[in-house]
C-alpha cells in the first residue's frame, strides 16, 4: 500500500481527570481501509475527533500529508466525517444537505447539481433529491450522510459507527456497500467501531483499543490468528485463554498436558498465557487426543454446534460440526500451530488494560 | 374510549364556561345597541380618529415591545443554550425569575425606577447628568411591557436552540462551514420555530395591554386596551366596549395566521 498519510505521534488526552489517551502513536497509509476497534471508552471515538478537528490533544501531534494540523480547525481539514446519528440538518432536503459543503467551497451550480446526481447514483437513493431527510429510514439517512461526506472529495473519510444504529440485516448490506464504496473512491477510511465482525469484514488494518492504549494493529487475519494478549484474543471472537507454562521451545504445559507447538523464544518454564480458538479444538473418543473430558453442553448454532467440555478443570469452548451428546466422554487435540502463546502482561499498565469485564 | 373523554370533563366545563361562553357574550354585545337591536355601528366605530388613534399607538408600542425583547432575548438564549448545564442554568434562572413574582408588582417596581424622584433619576443626579421625565410617557409604557413580556420571549428560543443537535454544528464545520456560515444557514433555521413563539407570546398580550399604560402613561396615552376598558367601566357602554373587542380580536388572528405563515415554510414541520 501507499505512504503515510496520517501520522499520530504521542496524543495524549484526558477528560476531567481521566486519561482517555496515553502517548498514543499511530500511522495510516493512503487508501487504507482502517479500523478502530475496541469496547466503549476505549479512546477510538476520542481519536477520530481528534483526527476530524473537534478535540484538541492536550499532548502530541497530527501529521497530515506531511503538515502538522493539531490546531487546524474542523472546516479547514480535507477530511470529512460520517457521524454516528448521521447529523442531517433536518431543515434542508436531501439535496441540499449534500450541497451543504460544495457551496461553502464556491462551486458552480451545474457542478454542484452532477455531484448531487454522481452521489446519489452511488448510494443507490437517486429520484431522492427533494426529500426531507426526517422521512427516510436509517438506512437511507446514513447514506445521505455518507453522499454529503464524498462530494466534498476528501482524502479521508471518518465514519463514526456509522451502521450502530441500523438492524442486523442492514448493517451487513451496509458493509459490502462501504467497503464497495472505498474501492470506486480510492480514498481512505477510518472506521469505529467496537463490533469485531464489522472490523474483521471491512478493514485491511485492524486497530485494537483498551482504556487509551493500542493492544495490536495488523491485518484482520493476524489479529485473529496470531492475537497479541489475552485482551485481544478475547475481544475478537471466541477463545478459550489459560494460564500455561512454556517449558521450552515449542513446548507448552497446559492444564497439567504438554503440547507441541510452534512458538519460540518465550525461554524456559516461563508463565504464559495460551488461546486456543474453539472451532481448532479436535474432539475425539477417549484415549485418542491428549486430554479426555467430559461434554456438558450442546447448542446448536446452524452452521456449527458449540460444546462445553469440562476436561482437567477448564471448561473448554468447541465449535464443531460434529455434536456429541451431553455426558459424552470425549478426548481433546489440538494441532501444534493453533495453539497462539502470548507474554503474560509484564506492567502493572499492561496488567490494567487485560481482560477486565 | 369512554373513560377517556370522562377525563376530559373538566376541562370542557371550563372552556364552555370561560372561553366560548364569554366569547358569545361579546360577539353578542358587539353586535346589538342597547336596546338588543342588530347593528354593525360598534365594530364600525374603529374609524373614530380617537379610537384609530388608540390601535394605532397599541400596534406601535406592542410592536416596539416585541422588537426590543428579540434584538435582548435572541443573542441572550444563544449565549445561555452555549453555556455548561451548570452554570447555564443558574443564568436561565435569573432571566426568568422575574416571571415568579406577580405582574403588577413588577410594573409598580418600574414605576418607582422611573418616577421624577425615582431611583434611576437619582442615580443620573448622582452622575451630574440631566434628570429624565420618563413617566407618562410612550417610552416608560414600552420599557414597562418589554420588561414584563422579556422571559416570554427568552424561554421559547432557549428552548429551541438547546433542541440544536450539537453534531449538527460538528457536521456543519466537518463540511467546511465557519462559525457565521454555521450560524446563518443552521442555527438561525432551526431557532426559528422559538423566535415565531416567542413573537406571538409578547406581541399578542402586549397588543391588547391596558394596565401597564395606566400605571407607566397615566391617563395621557390611550391605547386600544384602556379605551376598551374604559366603555366597560367609566361609560358603561358594554356594547361598544364589545364591538371594539371583536375588531381586536380580528386583529390578532390575522397576526397569528401571518405568523404561522412564515413558520411553516421554512421549517417544513408540522408541529
Amino acid at each position: 500500500m501507499g505512504k503515510n498519510l496520517i501520522d499520530l505521534t504521542d496524543i495524549t488526552k484526558t477528560w476531567d481527570g481521566v486519561c482517555v489517551l496515553d502517548e498514543m502513536n499511530l500511522s495510516i497509509k493512503e487508501n487504507e481501509f482502517l479500523t478502530l476497534l475496541g469496547p466503549s471508552g476505549c479512546g477510538k471515538s476520542t481519536t477520530l475527533r481528534i483526527l476530524g478537528g473537534f478535540v484538541t490533544p492536550d499532548k502530541g501531534r497530527v501529521i497530515f500529508d506531511g503538515k502538522d494540523i493539531t490546531n487546524v480547525p474542523p472546516n479547514k481539514r480535507n477530511l470529512n466525517t460520517v457521524f454516528q446519528k448521521y447529523a442531517l440538518f433536518p431543515h434542508m432536503t436531501v439535496e441540499e444537505n449534500i450541497a451543504f459543503g460544495l457551496k461553502i467551497s464556491g462551486k458552480t451550480d451545474q457542478y454542484i447539481k452532477d455531484k448531487i446526481a454522481y452521489a446519489l447514483k452511488l448510494v443507490n437513493l437517486q429520484g431522492y433529491e427533494k426529500r426531507k431527510p426526517t422521512l427516510l429510514s436509517g438506512g437511507q439517512q446514513q447514506r445521505i450522510a455518507i453522499a454529503r461526506a464524498i462530494v466534498n472529495e476528501p482524502k479521508v473519510l471518518l465514519l463514526d459507527e456509522p451502521l450502530g444504529a441500523l438492524d442486523l440485516k442492514l448493517r451487513q448490506d451496509m458493509q459490502y456497500e462501504l467497503i464497495r464504496l472505498k474501492n470506486e473512491l480510492g480514498i481512505t477510511f477510518i472506521y469505529v467501531t467496537h463490533d469485531q465482525e464489522e472490523a474483521l469484514t471491512m478493514s485491511d488494518t485492524v486497530v485494537v483499543m483498551n482504556q487509551g492504549y493500542i493492544q495490536q494493529m495488523g491485518t484482520p487475519e493476524q489479529i485473529y490468528n496470531e492475537p497479541e494478549n489475552a485482551f485481544v484474543a478475547d475481544f475478537i471472537g471466541d477463545s478459550n485463554i489459560l494460564d500455561a507454562t512454556m517449558i521450552r521451545d515449542e513446548l507448552v504445559e497446559i492444564l497439567g498436558v504438554k503440547f507441541p507447538c510452534v512458538d519460540t523464544g518465550f525461554g524456559c518454564s516461563k508463565p504464559v498465557d495460551v488461546v486456543i480458538r474453539p472451532e481448532d479444538l479436535i474432539l475425539s473418543a477417549p484415549g485418542n487426543g491428549r486430554m479426555d473430558g467430559t461434554v456438558t453442553s450442546v447448542i446448536f448454532k446452524g452452521v456449527h454446534y458449540e460444546m462445553e467440555v469440562m476436561a482437567n478443570g477448564f471448561e473448554w469452548l468447541i465449535q464443531s460440526t460434529k455434536s456429541y451428546p451431553v455426558g459424552t466422554e470425549v478426548s481433546l487435540d489440538v494441532d501444534p500451530y493453533n495453539i497462539q502463546i502470548m507474554h503474560k502482561p509484564a506492567s502493572e499498565d499492561e496488567k490494567a488494560v487485560a481482560i477486565d469485564e | 374510549m369512554n373513560k377517556r373523554k370522562l377525563l376530559a370533563g373538566p376541562y370542557l366545563v371550563w372552556a364552555v364556561g370561560f372561553i366560548i361562553l364569554p366569547l358569545l357574550i361579546v360577539l353578542y354585545y358587539g353586535l346589538t345597541r342597547a336596546d338588543g337591536s342588530f347593528t354593525l355601528e360598534n365594530l364600525t366605530a374603529i374609524a373614530d380618529p380617537i379610537h384609530l388613534k388608540a390601535l394605532g399607538q397599541s400596534l406601535l408600542i406592542a410592536l416596539g415591545s416585541t422588537v426590543i425583547s428579540l434584538v435582548i432575548a435572541y443573542p441572550l438564549a444563544y449565549i445561555l443554550s452555549k453555556l455548561q448545564s451548570g452554570r447555564g442554568g443558574i443564568m436561565y434562572m435569573m432571566f426568568i425569575l422575574p416571571m415568579w413574582i406577580n405582574f403588577m408588582l413588577r410594573v409598580l417596581a418600574i414605576q418607582m425606577i422611573l418616577s421624577n424622584n425615582g431611583l434611576l433619576n437619582a442615580l443620573l443626579t448622582f452622575l451630574h447628568l440631566p434628570a429624565q421625565h420618563l413617566m407618562y410617557s410612550r417610552a416608560a409604557i414600552l420599557i414597562g411591557m418589554t420588561y414584563d413580556y422579556l422571559p416570554f420571549m427568552i424561554l421559547p428560543i432557549y428552548n429551541a436552540m438547546c433542541k440544536i443537535d450539537r453534531d449538527l454544528l460538528d457536521a456543519a464545520a466537518d463540511l467546511g462551514a465557519g462559525r457565521i456560515v454555521t450560524f446563518r444557514h443552521v442555527v438561525l433555521p432551526l431557532s426559528l420555530p422559538g423566535v415565531i413563539s416567542g413573537i406571538i407570546m409578547v406581541f399578542i398580550p402586549s397588543i391588547s395591554e391596558f394596565a401597564i399604560a395606566d400605571i407607566l402613561g397615566g391617563s395621557k396615552i390611550l391605547l386600544i386596551g384602556n379605551v376598551i376598558e374604559q366603555e366597560f367601566s367609566l361609560s358603561s357602554n358594554w356594547n361598544l366596549g364589545s364591538g371594539l373587542s371583536v375588531i381586536l380580536m380580528i386583529f390578532i388572528f390575522i397576526s397569528m395566521a401571518v405568523m404561522n405563515r412564515t413558520d411553516s415554510p421554512e421549517e417544513g414541520l408540522t408541529i
